[in-house]
């Protein structure tokens, strides 16, 4: 039985106490408290993703498919500027906040203390396995805590390449990786946490926070929702259609949580956006983009299935005005433009995480905020538009976990831009500072200094007021 | 009430939907309307609450109705500082672009009140949903029901019924209303609802606030000035016995001193006692009553528990008719009694004896982390290994309670106290989504981010996410 009591298939509630009674104990010699613990962690990841940058694209490759560049931008860099970034921060992260006292606790000095929460546990995702792994797991180690972090199953390579690079780099006494599917994803749930960061589907989101509730853990839920993408017809298509692509099918072939779900746009306008969008894909992707070595292919044969039933109801094949190739050995589907699919068909109620885009079409832009807003809050909704004034409407009028006007995605890149859902696309935010903020306590810290009269101050204010004191 | 719920549900949702709740001068409106509540009634908001606790007036205005006037003057005056959206910072890397945060209501939230402070923690939350744009549903403690009547007849008197609404009653009506679909639910209550109400709150994916309970306590070290001693016990003994008789999430719950100070302290403590509340504190009226018979009963089985009972250094009089029970101070009762594990929430101090004061951080530790911690001492280097070896939602040096009137800071739990928290601008975060929102123009397109990929468009992208603008800018020159 090797140190984490974990053999494959055996890691059951039994060495899920273990684990966590383990992690707590070292948390509780104080070990991860230090700023040069957590430097000298973060300091060691930085390293990993240099060193290991090969073995990490191919990891991602061998699972997803997913373009070397992809790897590279997506998973490889944002975890390397997480890691930089805090490094830099870190010091001015942990001081204590002075805040202002007034008359009624006079004389006293107040200040908000951050301190760590404990032991974290942190479950990831299969579509940015790396990064989805990698960043929430700095947030924890910034903010002092002791972490497990349980990788997707469904990226076996990644999963196990985590596994195995992770004890070479940082501290095994504060931070583990567990690996496994359900069995032992509710083993570890059912253990008492200081906190829990799940990023995954709303259905499972729910058991997280069931079985969090148990133990009064608090939780972030990273899900997801279908982003819409309003189109307006004042914007310049060449690079609009560009961005929406990047947004879509540059981002793991649509199976990202914040990629493009669905386009609405006006009647009119919509031949102009598809022909737009045709060429976009044809200079990104060429003539067979089937055969492109720059699109990840579909994660298994599971979600292959899942997605060609979207393509599948009679009320919707029909509807394709561009792609709708498929491969199921190879799990390849082309990327696929729909016009106006029934608005209650499953490809329009479910989040598609995948290379279909739908186009809704209305006679006035300003009722695309309408449809968006009838349906559960999505983690992110996008617009393109020269129009200052519906920019504002969109802002105002929208809501959403986060938002980018004539750009897809990249707000969640943005350091000082928390990043997180609302409503049914979730709870809590992350990135940056709001990683060290989601994953520690901010102690509300006064020292009253004695009192200048004999007495309490409370007393005197009454008395001074003609208050009856009992 | 099933269907009556599901109307006025309807009906908050459409009246959030036509956008009323979003301008300042609504959301003024509605807090002013509060502000003269809270004042034009202040005679018979102190006739409920000595009703349902036998409150005695002074505690009201000091806990209550002072606390929300307070409240709801912060957040007049800040309002529409609150709702303006925060530019954030934007890597040069990334220009053209703007990035902000931008505030947004929640949408429908509900909020449970508790029954200690059945006013103020009803309408404290509610000061912040409102000022955050929300629509509301208040439920008031069933355990304190002339408050949460008064509160049904007057809320509608007072703000607009179809944006904030009152829903009264028990278990069921709870459990009612935690099937239905929020933006938001807020607790204040025990831990054992509260954990039911996250896994309520699962079904749904709602967000929640949950202010909860803990034992706190108080270490007291050896203070060299008398009048430090003297000051010191003045407050621990308001804090104990002249808030709500004890029962306040974070009254002093027991005290840690040193083994050779005991003795002294018990004396003072009785003094102090004496000074406050007089030698019958239930003839003198100044202390609030036990809340109801539930738990009456429950403090009296805490005290009859054997080598409890014989710990019992002051009072232990109990008058179950008038639900009174005597300001009582128990020393070293044994560590496993229910009276030392459970949250006390009555008018009993059990005093812990230690060897050395050090020795107190380690007793706190082994014990879930409560909503707040006190510590009365002068010794930095103890305070020090308090603060940073320590952990509850507050803490405290030199006094006890007083912290919660300080709405620059957050007042919430951690770990079995609870999470969340509001007071001040963080009522009106918690009540708000903050959702970040990132502006670009058409005005630059740099292609190397598009497919098809090729090494030269990767060492670009590699300049620029080293954010080394030089090669970048030569690569985009094609000079590298």
């Amino acid at each position: 039985m090797d140190g984490d009591g974990e053999r494959k298939g055996e890691f059951d509630g039994k060495a899920a106490a273990e684990l966590v009674g383990e992690l707590r104990q070292s948390f509780w010699n104080g070990k991860t408290r230090s700023y040069d613990w957590r430097t000298d962690q973060l300091r060691s990841l930085a390293r990993m993703l240099v060193e290991k940058e090969k073995d990490i694209i191919d990891a991602l490759h061998e699972d997803l498919g997913k373009p070397e560049m992809e790897s590279f931008i997506h998973e490889i860099s944002l975890a390397k500027d997480g890691c930089a970034r805090t490094l830099k921060e870190l010091k001015s992260w942990m001081k204590p906040q002075k805040v202002s006292t007034s008359i009624t606790t006079f004389p006293s000095s107040a200040e908000i203390v951050s301190e760590p929460l404990g032991v974290v546990l942190v479950i990831s995702a299969w579509n940015y396995p790396f990064l989805l792994s990698l960043e929430p797991v700095v947030g924890a180690i910034a903010a002092g805590n002791a972490v497990v972090l349980k990788p997707s199953e469904i990226a076996p390579a990644t999963s196990s390449l985590l596994k195995r690079l992770l004890p070479g780099y940082v501290d095994s006494s504060s931070i583990r990786v567990v690996e496994g599917g359900v069995p032992e994803t509710t083993a570890l749930l059912d253990q008492k946490w200081d906190k829990i960061i799940y990023t995954g589907n709303s259905k499972v989101g729910r058991i997280v926070m069931a079985a969090a509730a148990k133990h009064l853990t608090p939780v972030v839920l990273e899900l997801g929702g279908k982003c819409p993408v309003v189109v307006d017809s004042k914007v310049d298509l060449d690079v609009a259609t560009k961005r929406i692509a990047v947004g879509k099918w540059g981002c793991n072939n649509g199976q990202a949580c914040i990629s493009p779900d669905y386009i609405i746009t006006e009647r009119e306008f919509a031949p102009k956006l598809i022909e737009a969008m045709k060429s976009t894909l044809e200079i990104f992707y060429g003539k067979d983009p089937m055969a492109s070595k720059d699109l990840s292919r579909i994660v298994n044969s599971n979600h292959f299935k899942r997605i060609s039933k979207l393509l599948d109801s009679d009320k919707v094949s029909e509807k394709i005005v561009h792609g709708g190739q498929r491969d199921e050995q190879a799990l390849k589907i082309s990327p696929t433009l729909l016009l106006d699919v029934p608005q209650d068909s499953l490809i329009m109620t479910e989040e598609i995480f995948g290379p279909l885009l739908p186009i809704i079409t209305v006679d006035d832009i300003h009722q695309s905020f309408d449809i968006i807003n009838s349906r559960p809050k999505p983690l992110a909704a996008y617009l393109f538009t020269k129009d200052k004034k519906l920019e504002e409407k969109f802002v105002r009028g929208v809501s959403a976990g986060g938002m980018s006007i004539n750009e897809t995605v990249l707000h969640i890149t943005n350091p000082g831009l928390p990043f997180g859902g609302v409503g049914e696309s979730g709870m809590g935010a992350y990135h940056g500072k709001f990683s060290f903020d989601t994953f520690s306590h901010k102690k509300a810290k006064s020292r009253l200094l004695k009192a200048l009269v004999n007495g309490d101050i409370i007393g005197i204010i009454l008395a001074l007021i003609g208050w009856p004191r009992a | 009430m099933a269907a009556a719920l599901d109307e006025s549900l309807a009906e908050l949702r459409e009246t959030f939907r036509s956008r009323k709740t979003r301008s300042a001068q609504w959301r003024r409106s509605q807090l002013k309307a509060l502000l003269r509540f809270v004042q034009e009634d202040e005679e018979e908001i102190c006739r409920v609450l000595e009703e349902d606790l036998g409150k005695p007036g002074g505690e009201s205005f000091r806990d209550e109705l002072g606390v929300l006037t307070k409240s709801l003057n912060l957040a007049l005056d800040n309002l529409e500082r609150w709702m303006a959206p925060k530019s954030v910072r934007v890597p040069l890397m990334a220009f053209p672009t703007t990035a902000e945060l931008v505030p947004e209501p929640l949408g429908l939230v509900l909020i449970f009140s508790s029954w200690n402070f059945p006013m103020l923690l009803a309408l404290d939350p509610l000061v912040g949903a409102i000022a955050a744009g929300n629509t509301v549903v208040l439920k008031p403690s069933e355990h304190a029901p002339s408050t949460s009547s008064f509160i049904a007849k007057k809320i509608p008197m007072y703000l607009d019924s179809a944006a904030v609404k009152v829903f009264e009653g028990g278990e069921e009506v709870g459990e009612l209303l935690m099937s239905k679909k929020w933006d938001h639910v807020f607790f204040t209550g025990s831990q054992k609802v509260g954990s039911y109400i996250m896994a309520a709150a699962a079904k749904n994916l709602t967000p929640v606030t949950l202010e909860l309970g803990g034992k706190c306590p108080a270490i007291l070290d050896s203070l060299s000035s008398k009048r430090d001693r003297d000051i010191a016990v003045r407050r621990i003994t308001n804090a104990k016995w002249g808030v709500c008789g004890g029962q306040v999430c974070i009254g002093v719950d027991y005290l840690l001193v040193e083994e050779k100070s005991v003795s002294a302290l018990i004396e003072l403590i009785k003094e102090k006692i004496k000074g406050y509340y007089g030698d019958d504190p239930q003839r003198t009226g100044s202390m609030s009553r036990i809340v109801n018979k539930y738990h009456f009963n429950r403090l009296r089985r805490l005290l009859e528990e054997p080598g409890v009972a014989t710990s019992i250094v002051h009072g232990g009089f109990m008058d179950e008719s008038n639900l009174y029970i005597e300001p009582t101070i128990l020393l070293n009762p044994p560590l496993e009694s229910e009276i030392m594990k459970e949250e006390i929430f009555g008018p009993l101090l059990p005093i812990i004896t230690v060897k050395k004061i050090e020795d107190s951080i380690d007793f706190v530790n082994s014990r879930p982390k409560p909503l707040a911690a006190y510590a009365f001492t002068n010794d930095s280097a103890l305070k020090k290994r308090i603060v940073s070896e320590t952990s509850s939602g507050s803490l405290t040096f030199n006094d006890a309670i007083v912290q919660f009137l300080v709405d620059t800071l957050p007042f919430g739990g951690v770990g079995q106290s609870g999470f969340g928290r509001y007071h001040g601008k963080f009522s009106f975060d918690t009540f708000s989504h903050e959702k970040a929102v990132l502006r670009r123009n058409f005005l630059l397109e740099f292609s190397f981010g598009f497919p098809p990929w090729d090494s030269h468009k990767i060492e670009t992208l590699r300049s620029a996410y080293n954010y080394d603008y030089l090669n970048l800018v030569l690569r985009l020159l094609g000079l590298k």
